[in-house]
């Protein structure tokens, strides 16, 4: 096994888990559950390659998928914020609901139940080895950039204020609603950039293409116990693990499930406090009349 | 994240709220939910250049207006029966059950083994009975990992669920794909003993429908589900512990005990409904036959007001909307009903907190 193909390859995995998880980490320290990752990353899969096809430009795909993270972004944001509905069922139905939606319009615009046309993506010099996309540096800033943000930023403290301790953070006269809105809004930009690049990385959409990579960043943000550089060292960890099996691939070493269940394992076991407990944001969730 | 807005079903309080009250909070947040699927349907089937008076024609023909369709309906109703019971068993005691679509498969996948365990000719009452226990078992260990974990550790069921889900999967996956499967498929040999009847076999009307027997058991479990609800003390207690932990805890109730009981009574729940497909319709395990029911068992507690007969209810109304699809299919692309079904779920999630504000403040003036 070369490890310099091993590192190339992890980080190509691991840059959606990145943008979903760093999204994550922001709308969950302001109190708001993100077990809708997986829908504004297939959202904003869907978005790019629609952009993509019908301007023939991948920036616009940029933005037309980050986009499609934000309309389900806000569709969580209102519903949980202004109306107050249950988070979790929410976000059920906005992974649900995202599903329909990109069948739906991939069947008006491109007359498929299964993939879209090819669309145009970034970069392709096969020696840069996928590292002349943009998209992939950006995504390897995400985290750093929310950390900042987090533990830097006027904004940050009203997230986590809001997360830990809304009934303060009212007293002092933030918003804990506006700051709400504009975390969740962010996650759904974020977790969108996530689906963009998987899409333009493969250049077209297939139904439900994220496969579950929504939720081993949600898995990633607990394993990282709401840290954006924790969590984003999760999405690395769950990311070689994945590159390993498809290293592995034929030497039947260990079957190719096993590997698969490794993120789930883990945040179960940190939930469970085996190795330092992982303890959520104190509001998270919480719903106040 | 706190459930105790879904716990109560209808309503906050244990009995005081007149009855006319209860009924109104239950009843609104569906219908309003009907109303704003209707209107997305209406934009949808316009999108694509149809009438949606003659779509949803239709789609009522195809699904009850003719024996196959209705029977194909029964069919689909009867698993997610199960699983929104379960989840709606879970909310009762205030927890999240969102492993239903592990539960279900696990339960599937011990009917599956049972029944090709058993000798060829086991009476098929001594069969369905085996199968069950297996089902149910199977299911409950699933429901109980997360019970274990959220007592003893505190951990939170909603994620412990979620992560089972892949978890479990990816097990029956392997056992499936590696050690059990007939070459060139991913299901098992097909099983000897407990293949129930189809409505088919009984009235051929239904000829070709895939509903059976199992149908009647998802009404027997349904009703056993409300009896221990509102008639037997475990129930009261289970509903006290969802409503109020600590004022339960208080009045003498363990908590963690409830928790355990009720997280694996519904993965028990959710198990057994694995027996719709494998005894009922293939007979034989399919590695993810399970895809989606598990989810939307969420849906049909949530639309049935977390109450036995609700439950039913929601079933046979997502049913229809996914039978619905198929009907018509050839106007608009059945993906259609994939998208009202996230509707009908943010729609009276949405309504039911909403709707609570608005009884209560109406009521408020009124008394003043």
């Amino acid at each position: 096994m070369n490890p310099l193909s091993f590192l190339t390859q992890m980080i190509r995995i691991a840059i959606p888990y990145l943008f979903a998880a760093s999204g994550g980490v922001v709308a969950e320290r302001s109190g708001i559950v993100s077990l809708t990752l997986e829908g504004f990353m297939l959202s904003g899969a869907f978005g790019a390659v629609v952009g993509t096809h019908y301007s023939g430009s991948p920036w616009v795909g940029v933005l037309t998928g980050m986009f499609g993270g934000l309309v389900f972004a806000l569709i969580h944001a209102i519903t949980t914020i202004r109306y107050r509905a249950d988070q979790v069922v929410v976000g059920v139905a906005i992974n649900l609901l995202a599903i329909g939606v990109t069948r739906f319009f991939l069947k008006l615009f491109f007359a498929s139940s299964s993939n879209s046309p090819r669309v145009a993506g970034f970069g392709g010099n096969i020696k840069a080895a996928g590292f002349d996309n943009p998209l992939l540096w950006l995504g390897l800033l995400s985290a750093p950039v929310v950390a900042f943000m987090i533990y830097r930023t006027p904004f940050g403290l009203r997230v986590r204020a809001a997360g830990e301790h809304p009934e303060a953070a009212e007293s002092v006269g933030v918003s804990v609603e506006r700051v709400r809105y504009l975390a969740v809004a962010i996650s759904g930009i974020l977790a969108g950039l996530g689906g963009v690049y998987l899409a333009l990385d493969q250049h077209q959409f297939t139904d439900q293409m994220t496969a579950g990579r929504g939720f081993i960043a949600i898995s990633a943000v607990i394993f990282g116990r709401w840290s954006p550089i924790r969590a984003a060292g999760a999405c690395l960890l769950f990311a070689a693990a994945e590159t390993l099996q498809i290293q592995l691939q034929g030497s039947h070493a260990i079957p190719s499930q096993f590997i698969e269940m490794i993120p789930y394992v883990l945040t179960i076991i940190a939930l469970a406090g085996v190795v330092g407990r992982a303890v959520p944001p104190a509001a998270l969730g919480k719903v106040e009349d | 994240m706190s459930v105790s807005s879904l716990a109560g079903g209808a309503q906050p309080t244990f009995a005081a709220t007149p009855w006319r009250e209860r009924a109104e909070e239950a009843l609104i947040p569906p219908l309003v939910a009907l109303l704003v699927a209707l209107i997305c349907g209406d934009l949808l089937i316009l999108s694509y250049g149809q009438s949606p008076a003659a779509v949803y024609r239709l789609l009522l023909e195809g699904t009850w207006g003719n024996a196959y369709g209705f029977g194909q309906v029964l069919y689909k109703a009867t698993t997610l029966a199960f699983t929104g019971l379960a989840v709606s068993f879970g909310l009762r005691a205030g927890l999240f059950n969102i492993g239903g679509e592990s539960q279900l498969a696990a339960g599937g996948f011990a009917a599956a083994l049972t029944g090709l365990a058993l000798p060829l000719g086991t009476p098929l009452i001594i069969a369905l009975i085996l199968c069950m226990i297996a089902a149910g078992c199977a299911g409950g260990v699933v429901g109980a990992v997360p019970a274990y974990l959220k007592t003893r550790f505190g951990a939170h069921e909603v994620i412990v669920t979620i992560m089972l889900n892949f978890i479990v999967l990816a097990l029956l996956n392997w056992f499936i794909a590696g050690h059990l499967h007939v070459p060139e498929t991913l299901h098992t040999p097909e099983i000897h003993a407990g293949i129930l009847p189809r409505l088919a076999d009984i009235n051929p009307r239904f000829h070709g429908s895939a509903a059976n027997l199992a149908l009647i058991v998802a009404l027997i479990v349904a009703s056993g589900v409300w009896f221990y609800l509102f008639r037997a003390r475990g129930g009261y207690e289970l509903r006290a512990v969802g409503l109020q932990p600590e004022a339960a805890e208080y009045g003498g109730i363990s908590v963690g005990r409830v928790w355990m009981k009720a997280l694996t009574l519904s993965g028990m729940i959710a198990g057994m409904g694995g027996i719709n497909y494998v005894l009922g319709y293939k007979h034989y395990y399919e590695d993810g036959f399970a895809s989606g029911a598990g989810f939307l068992g969420i849906a049909v507690a949530l639309v049935g007001r977390n109450h036995p007969l609700g439950v039913l209810l929601a079933a046979f109304f997502f049913a229809t909307l996914s039978q619905g699809g198929l009907a018509i299919h050839a106007f608009v692309p059945k993906q259609m009903m994939d998208v009202l079904q996230g509707v009908v779920i943010i729609a009276v999630a949405t309504a039911v907190p909403e709707v609570r504000r608005v009884l209560r403040s109406a009521r408020k003036r009124g008394d003043a």
